[in-house]
């Protein structure tokens, strides 16, 4: 009984995500394309022909893993705390607290929504990087667990912002103010070992950086860190975020009074 | 087995409102069950511990026998809930909201689809169901709950206010509806402000008041407890000062209409007659108020005047 009742749970969450998703191909699926594509003609094309080679490969080569997995995270981030603090303030959110479905599958069904958001976006922004550059597959199985593991733990610290938040204003303070500037200091653009050694060592706290580097090494097979830190991090990441989520959604912190 | 059993039941929130002051109910398995009292009394705090929106601060909740608190599962997969507010998404289609209900108690989809339709037809709204629920109507939305609260065809069904903002009309074919479900026994639970509702559905009642339970009886041994019934009475011809009748306390509202309150041991044919005897004929005749709401307003008055402080 449970075992049908969790499968059939967490497929209905799913779908209710992915259906919202194109619902709103709008706001979802739209805006990255152009916002990277913009990416790629003004850094890559206009600025990037000026910088010349980085690690080998062509400026414009170089920062599409970055650009892609910057993609993932604000979608798979973006798509869980829009999601969930938009259910939680329309108070449909209750149609799941009333129900029998134990908490790991409310948040495995919304972690998989937002996956799937953020993997969809990932392709269609590698998809537009093959208007300017030509793609490197180096290594597809850790391109290809490092974008999901990526997904995974953004979709996490989503849902975590999420349930904290009470207004609207507080879905939009984290991406502002700690995700972008940790995207954009996490190697998209450069290699950390352009950087004096003490901002070498003041990157290494941020985990955007192993991402990036992990997919960079996926394509083109070159990296700032190793791939078994880069598996670590983001695996203790998703572990934390995990436990973090439970407790909160054991506690009904933020959604049972 | 009792559908529902309430133990010491006792709500605090952090700001210190003391919603539930250790509240013990049962209802019966089958039980067609009132619950009534004023805004703020704690009805939706004590319905919303019941279907787990609520943390309770200490007591036990059980439905079915099933612990709310130990086992949350199995206890839900009991209840559907139509709550007093609106909370469906309202960019989604009645028949996504129905069908995704039915999901997440584990029924498939091609029997939630059989189910949707089923009860979004009974409901009236099956012609709807494929628009934006958005742009329903206030009844509709309302119908929408309860045909989303009945798709998992829970064994207790809690209704919070169902049919408030409701016209007449529809809110009978509710009443028809939900009568009907509890007829084929399911367990109701209903919270009102229509008095005469709750009456006419109900079989026993437990009425709440400051987070206690002031009256918790039979419908009719609660009626029977009206010692006093005010009556209006429309006046043939007007009159110039308000007739006397002994045993009775008759007031002018104006020229044509009477207010006359009947102890319960005093016939109507003796009103009559003492009227007619003074040269007054009666035109017609109705309560002021519906039995219920009379008995209602005496007891939470009677609270309200003990606990004044509360009211501050």
């Amino acid at each position: 009984m449970n075992g049908s009742l969790w499968w059939v749970g967490y497929k209905t969450i799913v779908r209710k995500e992915i259906t919202r998703i194109f619902r709103i191909w709008g706001q979802t699926i739209v805006p990255p394309a152009i916002t990277m594509s913009l990416y790629f003609i003004i850094f890559g094309e206009v600025i990037g022909r000026r910088i010349g080679e980085m690690g080998g490969f062509t400026f414009m080569q170089f920062i599409v893993p970055g650009l892609v997995i910057m993609s993932v995270i604000t979608n798979s981030y973006g798509n869980m705390v829009s999601s969930f603090f938009g259910a939680k303030f329309g108070k449909h959110i209750e149609e799941l607290l009333i129900s029998p479905l134990p908490n790991w599958i409310l948040l495995l069904g919304y972690v998989t929504g937002a996956l799937v958001r953020g993997f969809m976006v990932g392709i269609i922004v590698l998809l537009v990087s093959l208007f300017f550059t030509r793609i490197e597959v180096q290594h597809p199985l850790v391109m290809l667990t490092v974008i999901l593991l990526t997904a995974i733990v953004f979709a996490l610290a989503g849902m975590i912002n999420a349930i904290y938040a009470q207004k609207f204003d507080d879905i939009a303070i984290l991406p502002t103010f700690v995700l972008t500037p940790l995207s954009y200091l996490g190697g998209v653009f450069y290699s950390i070992a352009l950087l004096p050694e003490f901002w070498q060592k003041v990157s290494a706290f941020n985990p955007i950086l192993y991402m990036v580097n992990g997919f960079r090494y996926g394509m083109l097979g070159i990296s700032d860190v190793s791939l078994p830190q880069t598996y670590g991090v983001i695996l203790s990441a998703g572990v934390l975020l995990f436990t973090w989520c439970m407790v909160l959604l054991h506690r009904g912190t933020g959604l049972r009074s | 087995m009792y559908a529902l059993e309430v133990n010491e039941l006792r709500k605090t929130y952090k700001n210190g409102v003391e919603a539930l002051k250790g509240i013990t109910l049962k209802v019966e398995e089958g039980d067609f069950f009132a619950l009534l009292g004023p805004n703020g009394a704690g009805k939706s705090t004590l319905i919303g511990i019941v279907s787990s929106l609520v943390n309770a601060t200490s007591g036990e909740t059980r439905v079915f026998g099933t612990s709310v608190q130990r086992e949350r599962s199995i206890a839900m997969s009991f209840i559907g809930l139509v709550p007093q507010e609106l909370n469906f998404n309202q960019f989604e289609k009645p028949i996504e909201i129905v069908v995704n209900q039915a999901g997440y108690y584990g029924i498939p989809r091609d029997i939630a689809l059989e189910r949707a339709e089923k009860y979004l037809k009974k409901l009236r709204l099956w012609d709807r169901a494929h628009e934006i629920s958005r742009n329903l109507s206030g009844g509709m939305k309302r119908r929408l709950m309860i045909a989303r609260a009945m798709v998992n065809e829970p064994r207790l069904l809690i209704l919070d206010e169902p049919t408030a903002g409701v016209d007449i009309e529809i809110r009978r074919s509710m009443w028809d509806f939900i009568s009907g479900i509890n007829r084929a026994g399911t367990t109701v639970i209903l919270t009102t402000h229509y008095l005469e509702e709750a009456e006419s559905l109900c079989r026993n009642i437990a009425i709440i008041d400051h987070g206690e339970i002031i009256r918790n009886t039979g419908m009719k041994s609660l009626l029977a407890t009206l010692d006093v019934e005010t009556f209006i009475l429309d006046l043939r011809e007007s009159v110039d000062q308000c007739p006397r009748v002994e045993g009775m306390e008759i007031t002018m509202r104006d020229e044509r209409t009477l207010e006359a309150s009947l102890p319960r041991e005093k016939s109507l044919n003796k009103l009559f007659s003492e009227l007619e005897r003074q040269d007054i004929h009666v035109l017609s005749m109705r309560n002021k108020a519906n039995r219920l709401e009379e008995l209602f307003l005496r007891l939470v008055d009677k609270t309200q005047a003990r606990s004044p402080s509360d009211l501050t």
